[in-house]
């Protein structure tokens, strides 16, 4: 005996297979993280005695820009979880491609409209509370944008061989990768109108 | 698979966007501001949880995780501020 | 699927012991390292203890080892005895005993318990081992560094942690690798523990170590992020040359810091005990577990009050969210918030003392074996209890005014770790050493190394919750001296220095003893040598790849001892 079970099949009395409740567990420790973050920017912007809006520091339009960029790669990335299911790999490899091209936009407005401009014009963190907490909060999501396309590049790239073997177990490594892809997404759209538009 | 209610969703996410950044544009006084941007984003992500993530049709165990995680936080910020608020008598600024 | 792997290719070394994806393997890398880590924390606070004991006096022998930074002429320099205080806490906390009792025995055992061939993931269990590592290195590099290793507590309070020496970024660093390791580590067991159990095996039917194990691992999912976001904060006021725990205003030497201000000091104080207030549960826990697990075995009978137990355990996750600021009742928070925080403090005892009592009461009647696992086990009982009595005058915010910050509060919580919990951990050792050795520990050496412990951890610790009564501060490197309160209470530095000297020397029988039973122990003669009921022990000795032969199904609760009729005075879970 030493195949682990329920790694593909659910789990008759929790409905699962392993990773869907692993992945939803690991979003629950990072509902945390950036949870408390987002904790700390409230606490900072009560105690502060003045606050700037954020459109006076941030770029509004580049803002909207990235979020709807973020989140036509959150449909993108669900498609390419259908065309799975739908046995068509075609497809899969157009939409997950356009997923990471998506996300490598954001990262790139992000880079070279928003960060650089700033570090330039010599607006560091260090500036004041309201870019410490911008750049802290979107850096770390950032990190997570990164991580997600190195996975979502893998699954693209060697990572789809599985396919040919074991479809339905690529199939799942899909969903959850989406899972954490659809979370990025989540935790930007609350970032973007606290730290763009308030 | 009938896939087109994620286009209906994916859809409807960049008209609430739009309608987040119309909205700030409007002169309502920052706490208003602050309630309605939090709406609509809270129901941004709840189409993303609920569709994309598959959350409305999900099992109850990872229904009752979330809800477990959300009153964590509401516990961790909501004391916090709480202590920030409910202080020593006379103490005029809070460390 | 994984490949069944039968056995016809064996690995090479490099995968069979340093990268293995079995869940033994990484729980005995997990052990080993976290020894290691034990007995290198325990010899910085021997250093320590010199200190306290004679203060001013060149360290004998090892002084001139420690150079003029840190000891010159062989004196401990305060900024060296901070070093060793803020580093002796990390390690053993984070290194040492949640690793031992989380990584080495929830990672050994659970799988085991529940009847599954592995932990649920078992690659990410590899990786959440080496990270770990990487943390433990990270942590003894950053000794190396100018300034030395963090020496801002291991609670690295800002602004001191802020503006204090590189060593406390190598910790910060340190400490998101550690956090990493632990994150991945518990969305395996509880994985593992909803999906893995085997036919037959309900919640109520689990051993108590499990559902320990199980809140312990909840614990360190929800309450590590927030740890891990102040450490992020923390990195970028070092950094980055933010102001997120600086306040507005503040003077350094003499002289404004150059910083934007704005930060709030207490925040980190929240952030960080969120955490590490659960963090003293994940301590406990997995010792509460062991202990359940020794006891019902040695008295040959099912423990009293199983369903209890569960609910008590519960209810402690539960509760050990939302009583973190009460280690804050001296930062001037008002009294509706304090006695919210009282209150729930005094409530999270009541469990404690139900899981205690229902341990105790076990013992009646039973037939009590009195082997060295057993002996620790039982010691464990009063010990915990007196930690948690201490703890209940420090919950208490009128009280705590006066003990906040003194040696009554190490004295508390060294009783519930060091004769608590570490003395549930060897018991755990003692008795698991023949499922995984096929040998037995020396039983005389085993009470060689009991009796002179437990006098040893009353004499060192039951001194400091004197001298924290009298005033003494906790921190302070000379010990008191120059305190005019303390003066009484000082003969007691160098009793307690002895005795904890005295009680690095009762720990040398463990080591050889440990050592000399893996190769020269007495083999057993059975896979179940302690005539246990539990599914560890229905495994070959040592329990193989994949663990079971055939799937085993269970049929009964955990403790079938002395079932009326049986033919045997223990029935194993998977007996129909």
């Amino acid at each position: 005996m030493d195949a682990i079970p329920y790694t593909i099949t659910p789990r008759e009395d929790t409905g699962l297979y392993n990773a869907r409740l692993g992945i939803w567990l690991f979003l629950s420790s990072e509902v945390m993280l950036f949870g408390a973050l987002f904790a700390t920017y409230v606490i900072l912007r009560l105690g502060a005695l003045d606050w700037p809006r954020g459109a006076s520091l941030l770029s509004v339009p580049l803002g909207t820009f990235n979020t709807v960029v973020l989140i036509a790669s959150s449909v993108t990335m669900v498609f390419a979880w259908v065309s799975l299911k739908e046995g068509n790999l075609g497809k899969y490899r157009l939409t997950m491609g356009l997923t990471i091209l998506l996300a490598l936009l954001f990262m790139a407005v992000k880079l070279f409209l928003e960060y650089l401009p700033k570090f330039r014009h010599h607006h560091y963190p260090s500036e004041n509370t309201f870019l410490a907490i911008y750049f802290t909060l979107t850096g770390l999501h950032a990190l997570h944008v990164l991580g997600g396309v190195v996975v979502n590049a893998y699954f693209w790239g060697p990572g789809a061989k599985m396919w040919h073997v074991e479809p339905e177990r690529f199939t799942n490594r899909i969903e959850i990768a989406g899972l954490y892809w659809h979370f990025v997404d989540l935790v930007w759209i609350f970032l973007f109108p606290i730290l763009y538009l308030l | 698979m009938k896939s087109k209610k994620y286009l209906i969703v994916g859809l409807s996410l960049l008209l609430l966007t739009a309608m987040t950044v119309t909205v700030s544009r409007l002169n309502i006084g920052i706490a208003f501001a602050i309630l309605i941007a939090l709406l609509i984003a809270t129901f941004k992500g709840s189409l993303v949880a609920s569709f994309f993530m598959h959350l409305a049709s999900e099992r109850k165990v990872i229904h009752i995780l979330l809800l477990s995680t959300l009153f964590l936080f509401i516990v961790l910020m909501g004391l916090i501020l709480f202590g920030r608020l409910n202080v020593y008598e006379g103490m005029s600024h809070v460390p | 699927m994984e490949h069944s792997h039968h056995d016809s290719h064996p690995l090479p070394f490099w995968r069979k012991y340093l990268f293995s994806i079995d869940h033994k393997v990484i729980g005995i890398q997990y052990g080993l390292t976290s020894l290691f880590f034990l007995f290198f924390g325990f010899s910085l606070m021997m250093l320590m203890r010199w200190q306290l004991a004679f203060p001013g006096k060149p360290i004998p022998f090892l002084g001139k080892f420690f150079g003029d930074g840190r000891a010159p002429g062989g004196i401990m320099l305060p900024e060296f005895y901070n070093e060793l205080g803020a580093m002796h806490g990390t390690i053993m906390v984070f290194l040492g005993v949640v690793p031992l009792g989380v990584g080495c025995f929830g990672n050994l055992l659970v799988p085991l318990q529940i009847g599954a061939p592995d932990m649920a993931f078992p690659k990410l269990n590899m990786a959440s081992y080496w990270v770990f590592f990487l943390g433990g290195l990270t942590m003894l590099v950053s000794f190396l560094l100018p300034g030395g290793a963090a020496s801002s507590g291991w609670t690295s309070y800002p602004p001191l942690a802020d503006i204090a020496t590189i060593g406390q970024t190598v910790w910060l660093l340190g400490m998101v690798f550690l956090i990493t390791s632990s994150l991945l580590g518990s969305v395996n067991t509880i994985t593992t523990v909803l999906q893995l159990r085997t036919k037959g095996l309900t919640f109520m039917r689990l051993p108590f170590f499990v559902w320990a194990q199980l809140v312990t691992a909840f614990l360190l999912l929800l309450a590590f992020p927030p740890l891990e976001a102040a450490g992020i904060l923390q990195l970028m006021d070092r950094l980055a040359h933010t102001s997120f725990f600086l306040p507005s205003g503040l003077m350094v030497s003499g002289r404004p810091i150059e910083a934007s201000g704005g930060g709030s000091v207490l925040l980190w104080q929240h952030l960080f005990w969120f955490l590490a207030h659960p963090e003293v549960y994940v301590i406990l826990l997995p010792g509460m577990g062991i202990v359940a697990e020794i006891i019902a075995n040695n008295i040959r009978k099912p423990l009293w009050g199983y369903r209890s137990m569960v609910y008590s355990v519960l209810f402690i996750g539960f509760m050990s969210f939302i009583v973190w600021a009460h280690h804050m009742f001296l930062t001037g928070m008002g009294t509706v918030i304090s006695s919210f925080f009282q209150a729930t403090t005094m409530i999270i005892s009541i469990p404690s003392v139900v899981i205690l009592s229902c341990l105790l009461i076990s013992l009646w009647g039973g037939s009590i074996r009195t082997n060295t696992a057993m002996l620790f086990a039982l010691a464990f009982l009063p010990m915990f209890g007196i930690g948690g009595l201490t703890g209940l005058p420090l919950g208490l915010s009128i009280s705590d005014i006066h003990l906040h910050d003194t040696y009554y509060v190490i004295g508390h919580f060294h009783y519930v770790v060091a004769p608590g919990v570490i003395f549930a951990l060897f018991a755990g050792i003692y008795h698991w050493f023949p499922k995984f050795t096929g040998r037995q520990m020396n039983e005389f050496l085993g009470k060689v190394h009991f009796w002179p412990s437990l006098i040893l951890m009353n004499c060192i610790f039951f001194p400091m919750l004197i001298m924290g009564l009298a005033g003494v501060s906790r921190r302070l490197y000379d010990g008191g001296l120059q305190y005019l309160h303390a003066q009484p209470v000082l003969p007691l530095n160098r009793i307690i220095s002895s005795s904890a000297w005295l009680l690095a020397v009762a720990q040398l029988p463990f080591i050889f003893n440990f050592v000399f039973s893996i190769f020269k122990g007495k083999k057993v003669t059975s896979d179940n040598p302690w005539e246990a009921t539990t599914l560890e022990w229905q495994t070959p000795t040592p329990p193989g790849h994949g663990n079971f032969k055939t799937v085993p199904i269970v049929y009964r609760g955990p403790y079938e001892y002395s079932v009326p009729g049986a033919s045997k005075d223990f029935t194993p879970q998977n007996e129909p």
